[in-house]
């Protein structure tokens, strides 16, 4: 009864991934396919190219921003939440009603809020804001700086995605039976040291869960950046999935995009791969 | 003989009536053949199919005409055909495939792949649309437009289709050497004989001409003509402070510093498009090279480390040090507002931004120039439409391509568009229809040196653009000229070594 | 005394979260209330002068050249209720697969699944389009569904499986035992459960696939069957754009998903709590 699925994901993702893969030792640069095996030249000119490193350096900044902050923050939220509050149900659909926006939504918006305005028009968005609240050191050129650009688009990243952690991290907090957490306390244990010994790690399989799903957005990241900045000043909100798109589609570089799928996919799977075989040990186990 | 005089007498009589159609209708008097007809009133018998085919059409729209199946049928006295113009006719027998029965019959669809969807651009490709319609009324015309400036989006969707042998009827493609990204000897069909059937190398200007053609053929039609290398300037600004429209760099230089001190932002740059200030950065160099020169830098002639290059990346340092500090979070018309506010004087963009003027009512303080050290000098880019060779209605793609080169079709779309007719035989009051600035701009055409852009599709291949445009980029962030002339060079080799 | 103090903490932190959260929801409904001359990106907090639903009517229906939205709502709705339905279902026979019954090499099959929900689209596009032309399913909103439920499957198949390895399995050694057949334990034991579980998978699916774009613009060229994402997408020009059209289509595009997550997230929430996410 799996056949059919199996079957359709063997078509469908690895067999294209293996084209994909072909296609990244192969001379097709323009827009004729052309299959001729030319070896590891592509891979040489995608990483001679600068623009390239420094979309792989952002990619890095901002999983590390997006992934991080969205468990922290989520996490956050959920512990708050999960102290019996008055209207909860409200609070709990404003954090994760963002989830409900594409991508592309989120990007028109956040690419307005984070608009730094200027010294003659003034400032806006955000910074507008910080300035009313006193707290003008606070501004930055956001995405206009070449030095913050990722982490304006991790901002609104987090802003989006933070509401699905807050929900599952909240589920996991209910289910933990509340008699370990008295039993900790009858030890002599603070709050503090509840949380850190006896609440996370049970909470750790819904980390990994957040983690892959978080993941897997992260790497694909890219309806975002069209949509919020662009590639940014110096490329410095470009993401290897933007950099691919315009490497295939309008430099017809078909080879040197394939290359880049490949490094992610590569990527990837030194990721997943030891979480899998973290997750089945430990269900051998149970 | 007879026979010849009656028909001819009726063809006379009721060709008055049709001349807005491509043709005329015919009544026979006795019964005859296609082969027939066509031989009396072409003087060819071979028109046969393309008179079968206009009939069918028009026989789909208003059934008191007659409805052919056969190519060598007997047609009774009475039957009612439509004889498509010589032209028309002509165009038919080159592009139809005698394989293709099914072409006899008329109907059918025609999918025009664009990525032109609001405001002048969308209007401009309806008129086209109603012209088509009116010609044509058998044709279902589906726009499969797709947003995304300069067919960001639109690419990456044709693309897979011509592959797959799938592609629309006809799309949008710059003229120049952005063809070549399409590799059109697989897969365009070239367009040279449709050329000089309908006259329109005679009509085109030879550097247009030069422009589009591509190893040796046509690939496109074109339907109008942008400017890329136009200053805009806030009239009242200039008035204010009684200022001239800078002809030189050392003028405009001047009045930055002036405007600089007044508190103005002398120059409105938006980047965030990501081309806008390579766009900017071709203007000058067609400026600081002689336009020989400047084509020769992409073909190869011209060697990159020729000093007007170093010269021209340092007019563009100096020109960001004058323009608004938010430019990466603008596109170039967000970045606009400082204009329609007076806080900003001088824009340099293509003519399309006359559009963006007149929606938002400000064109009576706008005037324009040519980008300094570019008199005599007309960047120009061109959108034309292609014929892919597995198009699946091939003759109701012949028939769009004649009303996007004809005269009423490119002064119906262009009015709309904001930009100018591509064909050189307008007449004056034809002329007095367009605004102020587009009138000037045709002017501008007839005379000056035609250049090509390289940011819109014409004077490089994509990949060399998308280098070129990356290079500038990331000049903006290091500010060194050595190592961005250094990436150009090396852009160029790229390219040309191919 | 300290727990006033900390509970008025507690609530005071969770409203300034709600603010962060609600301050782009504002931004978006002003600017979409706004005329075209109005919108400018300085005077983005002051709410409109002149309250203007003209760029709702815009974004719904006929423009120049251009058809609104209204049609490809539908266009949309075709696309997504089957495909999120068959995806869930699939997911859900591959979760209960793979939690409760072993054959050689099930983890690797499991991993393998999983593995295909990393690849980025862009990437695959020109195969995709190859083999859905050569099963006639290009251009189709058949192709689309298609298309959504084979990338939908390692989603939905990981959030079953989780969800499906609380289920004690006790129950299916039950079912075994009076010799139900893995159909009938699946009818009879797996299917009642999963309730919950199918709560968040058609959700997850029906926002993932409704917000999509990448495959819309893809596959559907024709206008007529175009999913209602890309028919946003063109309410932008090519050189510039309305922003008030531009959001309040967006805000449109968003209804149907921010109804569900509005009215059915507790059934969200219930899914979680029950399982369907951990790790």
């Amino acid at each position: 009864m799996v056949l059919p699925s199996a079957l359709a994901v063997l078509v469908f993702v690895y067999g294209f991934i293996a084209v994909t893969l072909y296609v990244s030792f192969s001379n097709w640069s323009k827009l004729v396919p052309d299959y001729t095996f030319i070896g590891a030249t592509n891979y040489l000119r995608v990483f001679q190219n600068p623009r390239f490193l420094i979309t792989m350096r952002n990619l890095g900044v901002f999983t590390g921003l997006f992934v991080g902050g969205s468990l922290i923050l989520g996490f956050l939220l959920a512990v708050l939440l999960d102290r019996r509050i008055k209207a909860e149900g409200l609070f709990r659909t404003i954090y994760l009603y963002p989830l409900a926006l594409s991508f592309i939504v989120t990007g028109v918006v956040w690419r307005w809020l984070l608009n730094p305005g200027s010294p003659q028009m003034g400032s806006t968005g955000i910074n507008l804001l910080l300035e009313k609240m006193g707290l003008g050191f606070l501004k930055t050129g956001w995405y206009t700086d070449p030095r913050i650009g990722i982490i304006a688009v991790a901002v609104a990243a987090v802003w989006q995605m933070s509401g699905y952690v807050m929900a599952m991290y909240l589920a996991g907090l209910r289910g933990i039976p509340e008699e370990l957490r008295e039993a900790a306390r009858v030890d002599g244990a603070s709050e503090l040291q509840i949380y850190r010994y006896v609440v996370l790690p049970l909470l750790r399989p819904i980390t990994f869960g957040a983690l892959i799903v978080l993941g897997h957005i992260s790497l694909k990241i890219y309806d975002l950046v069209v949509a919020m900045t662009g590639p940014g000043p110096g490329y410095s909100c470009d993401v290897p999935a933007y950099f691919m798109w315009e490497l295939t589609f309008r430099a017809n570089r078909f080879g040197q995009g394939a290359v880049i799928a490949c490094i992610l996919l590569f990527g990837v799977s030194l990721l997943i791969l030891p979480y899998l075989r973290y997750s089945l040990r430990r269900e051998a186990k149970i | 003989m007879q026979k010849v005089c009656w028909l001819l007498a009726v063809l006379v009589a009721v060709g008055l009536l049709g001349w807005a159609q491509a043709g005329t209708s015919l009544v026979l008097e006795k019964p005859a053949s296609l082969a027939d007809v066509s031989l009396t009133v072409f003087g060819d018998s071979a028109y046969a199919p393309a008179i079968m085919r206009a009939t069918n059409s028009k026989a789909l729209v208003d059934h008191s005409f007659a409805r052919i199946s056969r190519l060598d049928e007997i047609l009774p006295a009475g039957a009612k055909l439509w004889v498509p113009d010589a032209t028309w006719a002509k165009a038919f027998l080159a592009v139809w495939d005698p394989n293709r029965v099914e072409d006899l019959f008329g109907g059918g669809k025609l999918v025009v792949g664009s990525w032109w969807t609001t405001g002048g651009e969308a209007e401009g490709l309806e008129a086209l649309f109603d012209l088509y319609r009116s010609r044509y009324p058998d044709v279902l015309i589906v726009n499969a437009t797709v947003a995304g400036g300069a067919g960001f989006v639109f690419k990456a969707v044709v693309k897979p289709r011509i592959i797959a042998g799938d592609p629309p009827d006809t799309f949008q493609l710059h003229a120049g050497l952005e063809v070549e990204g399409y590799s059109p000897e697989i897969y365009l069909r070239p367009l040279d004989d449709l050329y000089t059937i309908f006259g329109w190398d005679k009509v085109l200007p030879s550097d247009l001409l030069d422009m589009i053609r591509y190893k040796g053929h046509y690939w496109g039609v074109p339907v109008n003509i942008h400017r890329s290398n136009v200053l805009w300037y806030n009239k009242e600004i200039f008035a204010r402070y009684d200022l001239t429209p800078p002809t030189s760099w050392d003028e405009f230089f001047a009045i930055c510093e002036t405007l600089k001190k007044a508190g103005v932002i002398p120059v409105i740059i938006g980047n965030a498009g990501g081309w806008e200030v390579a766009h900017l950065f071709e203007d000058i160099l067609a400026g600081v090279l002689s336009p020989d020169e400047y084509r020769g830098l992409w073909t190869g002639e011209t060697p990159w480390t020729h000093p007007g290059v170093a010269r021209a990346l340092e007019i563009l340092k100096r020109i960001m040090e004058y323009a608004n500090v938010d430019y990466p979070a603008h596109t170039w018309d967000t970045a606009l507002d400082y204009f329609v506010v007076d806080k900003g004087a001088m824009h340099i963009m293509g003519d399309w931004a006359m559009g963006w003027f007149m929606a938002k009512q400000i064109d009576y303080k706008v005037g324009w120039a040519p980008v300094p050290g570019t008199k005599g000098v007309f960047v120009a880019l061109s959108d034309t439409f292609a014929f892919p060779k597995r198009a699946a209605n091939p003759i109701n793609v012949l028939s769009w391509l004649e009303v996007c080169g004809s005269k009423e079709g490119q002064i119906a779309f262009n009015m709309r568009k904001g930009s100018i007719p591509a064909r050189t035989d307008i007449t004056p009051e034809e002329k007095a229809q367009f605004n102020p600035y587009l009138q000037s701009c045709m002017e501008d055409w007839a005379r000056d040196a035609i250049v090509p852009s390289v940011m819109h599709g014409a004077a490089a291949p994509e990949s060399w653009v998308v280098d070129f445009k990356d290079a500038i980029n990331l000049f903006l962030v290091t500010k060194d000229v050595a190592s961005t002339q250094a990436a150009l060079m090396a852009a160029a080799q790229a390219a040309l070594g191919k | 005394m300290k727990t006033w103090l900390f509970r008025g903490l507690l609530y005071l932190t969770l409203v300034i979260f709600a603010v962060y959260y609600l301050l782009p929801l504002y931004v978006l409904v002003i600017t979409s209330l706004k005329s075209f001359e109005e919108v400018n990106v300085y005077k983005m907090w002051l709410p409109p002068k002149k309250l203007s639903f003209e760029s709702f009517k815009r974004a719904l229906f006929s423009e120049w050249g251009y058809q609104g939205l209204a049609n490809n709502f539908k266009n949309s709705v075709m696309m997504v209720i089957p495909a999120a339905v068959f995806s869930s279902f699939l997911g859900s026979i591959n979760g209960y697969i793979f939690t409760h019954w072993s054959f050689p090499g099930v983890n690797i099959v499991f991993i393998l699944i999983l593995f295909g929900m990393f690849i980025p689209y862009q990437s695959i596009l020109i195969p995709l389009v190859q083999v859905l032309r050569f099963l006639g399913l290009f251009g189709t909103i058949p192709g689309l569904i298609i298309t959504h439920v084979i990338y939908g499957i390692p989603i939905t198949t990981l959030i079953f499986r989780n969800y499906y390895s609380t289920i004690p399995k006790e129950l299916i050694e039950a079912a075994k035992i009076d010799g139900a057949s893995f159909v009938g334990i699946y009818r009879r034991v797996i299917l009642p459960l999963s309730l919950p579980g199918f709560a968040v998978v058609l959700i997850w699916q029906f926002t993932s696939i409704w917000n999509d774009f990448l495959f819309g613009v893809t596959i559907a060229l024709n206008p007529d069957i175009q999913p209602v994402t890309v028919a946003l997408n063109n309410l932008a020009g090519s050189y510039f754009v309305e922003w008030n059209v531009q959001i309040a289509g967006a805000l449109l595009v968003a209804m149907p998903t921010l109804m569900v997550y509005l009215i059915l997230g507790k059934y969200f929430m219930r899914g979680l709590l029950a399982g369907a996410l951990r790790g």
